[in-house]
């Protein structure tokens, strides 16, 4: 079959934060660059994040990036890579101050520098006084900087190809990445964009869990990719659960909220944080927070008729902040909370919200695999940042506002490398047909006729084995259990059939490809979980309560091959300052 | 519940008809939500087609016409809407499938307006300075979600869509134009100095009426109006 071809010096896949940031810094560079995106870009996920993002501005505390840094690593659980948090924490600044220039509405303190809040995990001086270091456009940053991102995309004259589906990766027999095949949603023709380079920049896979912060397009597209191209996916198993999603419904009600002086109470009316983390409260990182809640409803202190959830105080800070720098959180809390927070508390409990680990990539945002010596060799053409890359700054907890952060910092650095790599590397690489084919025999299976299992059901079936078997608190017998119902149902994905081979704007075939993804991803996800036997950051163990430096201080790497674990070291020595070692978090 | 649902497919169908539908409402799972029983109806009916994503208000991905009224699928609260429900497609757009619309000249307006930041000052080393006051001056402006409610139930946007800029991108161009830190001000009222583009704006208001964020663009466009008036004057 002949397919129609396009050429661009660079495809990114993605129109999120991270995709639009590298995007922007090849457009720049005049390069040509196309941005493959099956959402339109201002509706991509990076809209919905609320608190902010973190730099050392020091606009309201004393701070530096090294102190920021500190706090990353601890965050992560000592599982961050520690060159790859220096980069991005002695980055944040500029990278900020970038955005700024670059429209994005910030809220503003009286001396008309940007607002900072403080959020979970911020400390001055190496775990001293609570840092404000969160920079804020009121409770809708995501949506001021995506929106400014992709205004100056349109300036730099970007190409994007908006509601576009991409299948799969195109790669030679070297493992060069040389594009990928792509899909127009409107008309259902397949298309190869032929690239000398291409940044995966997908995003996150939080709709494997049945109760998720995340957009109905969080699917793990990217990571899927990487996988069915015989890449690795590192440290699957670190999903971060975070604590404050409206209980039983998910909507995400900020860390920035807790920032501003919210708390949380049990059920007694008790504000329990106290006993967990007496330093910092309800500020403390997100994985302690989201089991301290997990706990007090496990043993009956829970609030409501079913004592399932906890409650988030709002109301003390008064109607005028709320209003001024939570006004988006309010609203969200009346609509699906059923609760105006300037009068009530609002109900929450941890949800779903952040995929830690990725695609295996350094911090130039060049994906790194095993994949002939070596455990961190680049793969020639192909780069991943943000949410769906493991760079890996988050290791096993992100620290709240360090996401708009990553995807920012990785995208622009990702950018960068690719524009020196196109200098030496001028020219197209002639296509290789074998995985153009492959992802068209794929196609072509969904295009099956007959009656079979239906798309919604087998992925409501996926959430809630997920929710069961792989969630807060994770052991060995449930999660070889979990292990087995995710394979058993990715069995069963042969028989899935759509009753829908219409061309024209078919999103029950989308939404089959992205079930194929997040089978794919949350394999990865539970089989991971089940063979590290300890608990570090957001993975944590009953049956291993501690943290074993000794012989997991390193990350996981999954491949689909065989459902194969390897293991490679992290990367403790930062660029520049020592290294902070290992050491007990308390909070 | 029952719903009536505008139906058309390009492949299959000569013409658009309605659809009716039988439905429960999810109560366990759902956010009590529109967009919950068109999912619960596409997991019977893969074929219904419609855009989402964020499920709470701000992607602006599933803007539809819910019972005569613009508006976003997933935080229209059902309770609140008489049966049988009847949804079509935005107004006055290029239908391609069922709910989803054609957005090329909606978006076409949002980029003719220009709508990033100039600043032609040297690049500060640190960032722009602005007062709380001036910052103040953005909110109403800048979270709109492009979801295309307000611009497609405008008639004026109606009767000359290829000439009247719409709501949307108006607001827009106000967004910049109330920057303290923009300073692209005489530009941006050049392009809409015109009898259609900005002028066509008769204040019916449906705009603001429809708006699911609760902006107002009819009073933006007022505002650029009395920046015109003032430049001249």
């Amino acid at each position: 079959m002949k397919l129609p071809h396009r050429r661009f010096d660079c495809l990114v896949i993605g129109a999120g934060g991270g995709g639009l940031r590298a995007a922007l810094q090849l457009a720049q560079a005049d390069l040509h660059v196309a941005v493959v995106t099956k959402v339109f870009p201002t509706r991509s996920h990076t809209v919905a994040a609320q608190g902010g993002m973190n730099a050392a501005l020091g606009n309201v505390t004393p701070d530096n990036w090294h102190w920021h840094m500190y706090d990353t690593v601890k965050g992560s659980d000592y599982l961050g890579d520690q060159d790859a948090i220096e980069y991005m924490c002695r980055a944040a600044s500029r990278q900020v101050i970038e955005l700024e220039h670059y429209g994005v509405p910030f809220t503003r303190l009286e001396d008309g520098h940007i607002y900072q809040r403080p959020f979970g995990g911020q400390s001055q001086n190496f775990g001293g006084d609570q840092a404000s270091r969160t920079c804020a456009a009121a409770d809708r940053t995501g949506h001021a900087i995506l929106h400014a991102l992709y205004q100056q995309n349109i300036r730099a004259k970007t190409h994007f190809f908006d509601e576009y589906f991409a299948v799969d990766l195109v790669r030679d027999e070297e493992g060069v990445a040389l594009g990928a095949v792509v899909i127009e949603i409107e008309t259902g023709e397949v298309m190869v964009i032929e690239a000398k380079t291409t940044l995966l920049a997908t995003g996150g896979a939080g709709r494997m869990f049945r109760t998720s912060t995340n957009a109905m397009i969080n699917t793990g597209d990217g990571m899927a990719m990487a996988l069915r191209a015989g890449l690795p996916l590192e440290d699957m198993e670190f999903v971060q659960f975070h604590p404050t999603g409206i209980a039983g419904k998910g909507m995400l009600i900020s860390e920035g909220v807790r920032g501003e002086g919210g708390y949380l109470v049990n059920g007694d009316g008790e504000r329990f944080m106290e006993r967990y983390a007496p330093h910092v409260k309800d500020l403390a990182s997100r994985d302690v927070v989201s089991r301290a809640i997990a706990i007090e409803v496990r043993e009956g202190r829970g609030c409501g008729e079913n004592k399932d959830h906890v409650l988030l105080k709002v109301d003390h800070l008064g109607a005028d902040v709320i209003k001024k720098r939570l006004p988006a959180i309010r609203e969200m809390a009346i609509r699906f909370g059923g609760v105006d927070p300037i009068e009530s508390p609002i109900p929450v409990y941890p949800t779903a919200h952040y995929t830690m680990g990725g695609i295996p990539t350094n911090r130039y945002g060049q994906v790194v695999a095993p994949v002939g010596h070596g455990a961190e060799e680049e793969v020639v053409g192909l780069y991943a940042a943000g949410e769906c890359a493991c760079v890996s700054v988050h290791g096993a907890n992100r620290l709240g506002g360090n996401s708009l952060l990553d995807i920012v910092v990785f995208g622009r650095a990702a950018g960068n490398h690719i524009i020196a790599f196109l200098k030496e590397n001028r020219y197209h690489r002639p296509l290789a047909s074998e995985s153009i084919d492959m992802a068209l025999a794929r196609l072509s299976k969904w295009r099956r006729p007959g009656d079979g299992e239906s798309v919604s059901a087998m992925l409501a079936e996926l959430q809630r084995i997920m929710e069961e078997y792989c969630g807060v608190f994770r052991s060995q017998e449930v999660l070889d259990e979990g292990v087995s119902k995710v394979l058993a149902l990715g069995e069963r994905l042969d028989e899935v059939r759509l009753s829908d081979h219409s061309k024209v704007f078919n999103t029950a075939f989308m939404e089959a490809l992205e079930l194929e993804n997040l089978v794919d991803v949350a394999t990865a996800t539970v089989v991971s979980a089940a063979a590290r036997t300890e608990s570090r950051g957001a993975h944590s163990r009953l049956d291993y309560p501690d943290r074993n430096d000794a012989e997991w201080m390193r990350h996981s790497l999954y491949s689909k091959t065989d459902h194969q674990l390897d293991y490679k070291p992290v990367r403790t020595k930062p660029m520049t300052v020592d290294t902070f070692p290992p050491k007990k978090r308390v909070y | 519940m029952k719903l009536k649902i505008y139906r058309y497919n390009p492949d299959e169908d000569k013409k658009p008809y309605m659809e009716d539908f039988e439905v429960d409402p999810p109560v366990d799972s759902g956010s009590g939500m529109l967009l919950d029983v068109l999912i619960a109806l596409k997991s019977q009916d893969d074929s219904l087609s419609f855009r989402r994503s964020c499920g709470e208000g701000v992607c602006g991905s599933d803007a539809m016409n819910i019972n005569g009224r613009n508006g976003l699928a997933c935080i229209t609260p059902i309770k609140d809407l008489s049966e049988p429900v009847v949804l079509r497609p935005l107004p006055g757009m290029p239908v391609i499938r069922d709910l989803i619309v054609d957005l090329t000249q909606f978006y076409n307006q949002y980029r003719a307006v220009k709508p990033w930041l100039v600043n032609h000052d040297p690049v500060p080393e640190i960032e722009r300075l602005q007062s709380p006051e001036e910052r103040e001056e953005l909110d109403g402006l800048y979270e709109c979600l492009l979801c295309a409610c307000c611009s497609t139930a405008c008639p004026s946007f109606w009767w000359n869509p290829d000439r009247f800029m719409g709501p949307a991108a108006l607001l827009q161009a106000y967004r910049f134009l109330a920057d303290s830190r923009d300073q692209a001000s005489g530009q941006r009222l050049d392009a809409l100095e015109d009898p259609y583009r900005l002028f066509r704006c008769h204040t019916i208001m449906n705009c603001a009426d429809v708006c699911p964020k609760s902006l107002n663009p009819t009073r933006a466009i007022g505002k650029i109006k009395l920046r015109m008036i003032k430049r001249t004057g």
